[in-house]
């Protein structure tokens, strides 16, 4: 666009490395995150071949991994476990989170709220650099004696606190995480209070801001108590302490030599604190993606966004007293089982009632079937399934028979993947020609969509059928060893090579991803999808400081279709 | 265009505050989350317990009641430096705060001196899990005092040139500092010397 006013008296460092722009940060935020969500599914990749093809030798590459790791190509249990936890972290700690909250956040909304950056620039820069930090902590941890972190994502003790030096890295890693999460939370949550444009009410606040300040609520507040549980295991493992150490402990055959007193229960209380919230870290923002992609392309209003409002506000309070429900199977009490049970429950209506409006909302839309919105009308149903079979996980007593199957795999990555990384990728194809001026290929967009689509479900539903057989999770040989997995075992297969299909279809999102930041079309307006919010008022792409006056917002985000008006939106911004 | 981020020293009308006011709270809700977990984890400790030691029988009451004296001196002084500040008695102001930050490194010292006290007589972290969450406690509050210091000093320091170009914008920060210094302080005051020490 002609009006892109850059300030080119930074240097390059200033302005692309160590930069204060919320854009500049958004973007880097991504890009990291894109590469680590692409190396957390490349670690699954070889678990799939190890489940699938126990003891066989990894073709082609399987030289690459080192004989401590897989000789001869074939994959050592204790390098099985490493990836396991790996994938897990990262994940959930430095893919999802900081694209969608770190990248997303950062990039749209000051721009929704009309805002000329976040509210601490500086602060913005550091959160970015110390997640850097975390992340490269994490990977570094391979290449340490006994290399990463072989205690699954949830690092439980006993087990974590005896571990190798890896788990030392993985808690180090996780306290620069969290600092990260801190600084980016108390930015969001200023500037969504602070920094909204004239006119722009909580009332006429787009679902997505709404999303992000929850999500910032629960980072901010879920977060602290992993740090102190970190803290305290980094003590047991340095220092010698008996934190989450038992009196009695035998390790190999030999008593431990730690004062003990500990409880092995304080850290999954502690755990599970953040690690609850964080599932609404991880599905808010794409609920408010999806909200934002589904509204543009019905070209209507979307139907109860108030009773949404309130619904995600309850969604973050309630998801505070939730967390022992992952403790059904610990010797906790039956009385504090009915009451997380009872929370539990309680926080599925809410979410329900999103849900509900959101497919209310296609009712009667003349709907565009572009890339971003076949994404986010594939997240409906593949979150439903998500959060429908979580419900039996849920009740104390089934849980007792699904607690630590494939059932719970199945369950939370129909949550986090065809849920959440669909919404991402919606939103990445949506706001693609905000941030360069172009826009993603249709065609790359619908050869990523549909494999992708089908793969999700060839995947992850086999898990459930697989759970509900009773087949554990964290199995080195896939469970091959164990009678009554039989029946299940065939599925194996399918769904690792459902896995490889679906990593084929991934090279047209990067190439499309690349070729249209050169070679896309160009858009001809500021606003080409014909959206209502305050992001499509800025220059593309915007310059620093986003906005080439001061706007004002004059109604709500929604009003698509308005009888009586010349065209089916009425921005925002435009009296 | 326009690229000044407002509300920096001036109040939104709104929501009745400034960037950093808010921002200040809402950093000090997630340190009331982080030492609220620690506090949770030693009353599940305790309670499961066979036995637990008194503070009193481990511990140096003497030198934790001195440093609660100091810690709340070094909070009375604040108060006065800002208050010092806003009448524009630069030199008061900086008395004051000087006053403060050596309320900080003397609390720091007697700490020192009572870790090695505590180690001389075989007290470690791994002696017992109330010495490890007596260490944890008290360790972490220690590095939240550091913390405080550096940017007192600085702001006594080279920070304090802000006060001759921007004399509100600098009352703003010494103010930001001050509630962060009041909640160091009375974490000790309220949470850490009574339950370690008294209870």
């Amino acid at each position: 666009m002609e009006h892109a006013h850059e300030h080119h008296d930074l240097p390059f460092w200033r302005k692309y490395i160590f930069s204060t722009d919320h854009k500049v940060i958004g973007l880097q935020y991504g890009i990291t995150a894109l590469v680590f969500l692409l190396l957390g599914f490349c670690m699954m990749l070889l678990m799939r071949w190890q489940i699938a093809y126990p003891g066989q030798p990894l073709p082609l590459i399987g030289s690459w991994f080192g004989e401590n790791n897989m000789p001869g190509g074939v994959m050592l249990p204790e390098f099985y476990n490493q990836l396991g936890a790996m994938h897990g972290t990262i994940m959930v700690f430095l893919g999802i989170v900081p694209l969608a909250v770190g990248a997303f956040g950062n990039y749209i909304v000051p721009l929704q709220i009309g805002a000329p950056d976040m509210c601490f620039p500086k602060l913005n820069m550091m959160s970015y650099w110390v997640y850097f930090i975390g992340g490269v902590v994490m990977l570094a941890s391979f290449f340490l004696p006994g290399g990463a972190a072989n205690s699954g994502w949830t690092s439980y003790p006993p087990l974590a606190d005896i571990a190798t030096v890896g788990q030392t890295a993985w808690l180090i890693g996780m306290v620069f995480l969290i600092t990260s999460s801190l600084l980016g939370a108390v930015n969001f949550i200023c500037t969504i209070f602070q920094l909204r444009t004239k006119g722009m009410g909580w009332d006429r606040l787009p679902f997505f801001v709404w999303a992000q300040l929850v999500t910032a609520f629960l980072l901010l507040l879920a977060f602290p108590p992993l740090e102190a549980a970190g803290v305290m295991q980094l003590m047991d493992r340095l220092f010698h302490t008996s934190f989450f150490l038992p009196s009695g402990l035998v390790v190999s055959g030999q008593p431990l030599t730690v004062s003990g007193g500990g409880s092995v229960l304080l850290w999954q209380h502690l755990f599970w604190f953040l690690a609850h919230p964080e599932v609404y870290v991880l599905i808010l923002p794409a609920m408010g993606i999806i909200t934002e992609i589904i509204a543009n392309n019905i070209r209507k209003p979307i139907w109860g966004i108030r009773a949404m409002t309130f619904s995600v506000m309850a969604i973050g309070f309630l998801s505070f007293i939730v967390w022992a429900h992952h403790m059904y199977l610990t010797n906790m009490g039956t009385t504090i089982s009915a009451f997380f049970q009872f929370t539990t429950m309680a926080i599925s209506i809410p979410s329900v009632i999103i849900l509900t409006c959101l497919f209310i909302s296609l009712w009667g839309g003349s709907i565009r079937f572009n890339t971003p919105m076949l994404f986010a009308l594939a997240f409906l149903p593949m979150f439903g399934i998500g959060g429908l079979t979580g419900l039996p996980l849920g009740l104390s007593s089934p849980d007792i028979h699904l607690h630590d199957t494939y059932y719970v795999i199945g369950h939370f990555h129909y949550v986090v993947a065809p849920g959440t990384i669909f919404a991402l990728f919606a939103g990445i194809y949506y706001w693609f020609p905000k941030m360069t001026g172009r826009k993603m290929n249709e065609t790359l967009g619908q050869l990523h969509f549909w494999p992708s689509f089908v793969c999700m479900n060839l995947i992850f539903f086999p898990m459930l059928i697989q759970g509900l057989a009773g087949m554990n999770r964290r199995m080195y040989d896939g469970g091959a060893s164990y009678a009554h997995n039989q029946p299940v075992l065939y599925l194996n297969t399918v769904i690792s090579v459902a896995a490889f299909v679906m990593a084929a279809a991934q090279v047209f999102f990067v190439i499309n991803l690349i070729w249209s930041m050169r070679a896309g079309r160009k858009v001809t307006s500021d606003n080409p999808w014909e959206a209502n919010t305050l992001e499509w008022a800025a220059p593309t792409p915007p310059g620093h400081g986003n906005f080439t006056h001061p706007p004002e917002v004059f109604r709500g985000p929604y009003e698509y279709s308005v009888p009586g008006a010349a065209k089916d939106f009425t921005p925002q911004f435009e009296k | 265009m326009s690229s000044e981020i407002p509300y920096i020293v001036e109040e939104r009308p709104d929501t009745g505050l400034n960037n950093a006011t808010l921002g200040i709270w809402l950093f000090l809700s997630s340190e009331v989350m982080l030492f609220g977990a620690l506090f949770s984890s030693y009353m599940l400790m305790r309670v499961g317990a066979a036995h637990w030691p008194s503070g009193a029988s481990l511990l140096s009451i003497p030198i934790a009641t001195l440093n609660t004296v100091i810690l709340i001196s070094s909070s009375i002084a604040v108060v006065f430096a800002w208050a010092s500040l806003k009448e524009g008695n630069f030199a008061k102001f900086r008395a004051c705060w000087a006053l403060s930050i050596l309320g900080g490194l003397a609390f720091l010292a007697l700490k020192a001196v009572e870790y090695n006290k505590d180690f001389a007589e075989g007290l470690f972290p791994s002696s017992s899990t109330f010495m490890a969450i007596y260490f944890v406690l008290t360790g972490l509050h220690g590095l939240h005092i550091i913390g405080g210091l550096i940017v007192n000093s600085y702001l006594l320091g080279p920070g304090a040139k802000m006060h001759k170009e921007d004399p509100a914008r600098y009352a703003h920060r010494i103010e930001i500092a001050g509630i962060y210094w009041h909640f160091v302080d009375l974490l000790w005051i309220i949470l850490l010397f009574p339950v370690l020490y008294l209870l």
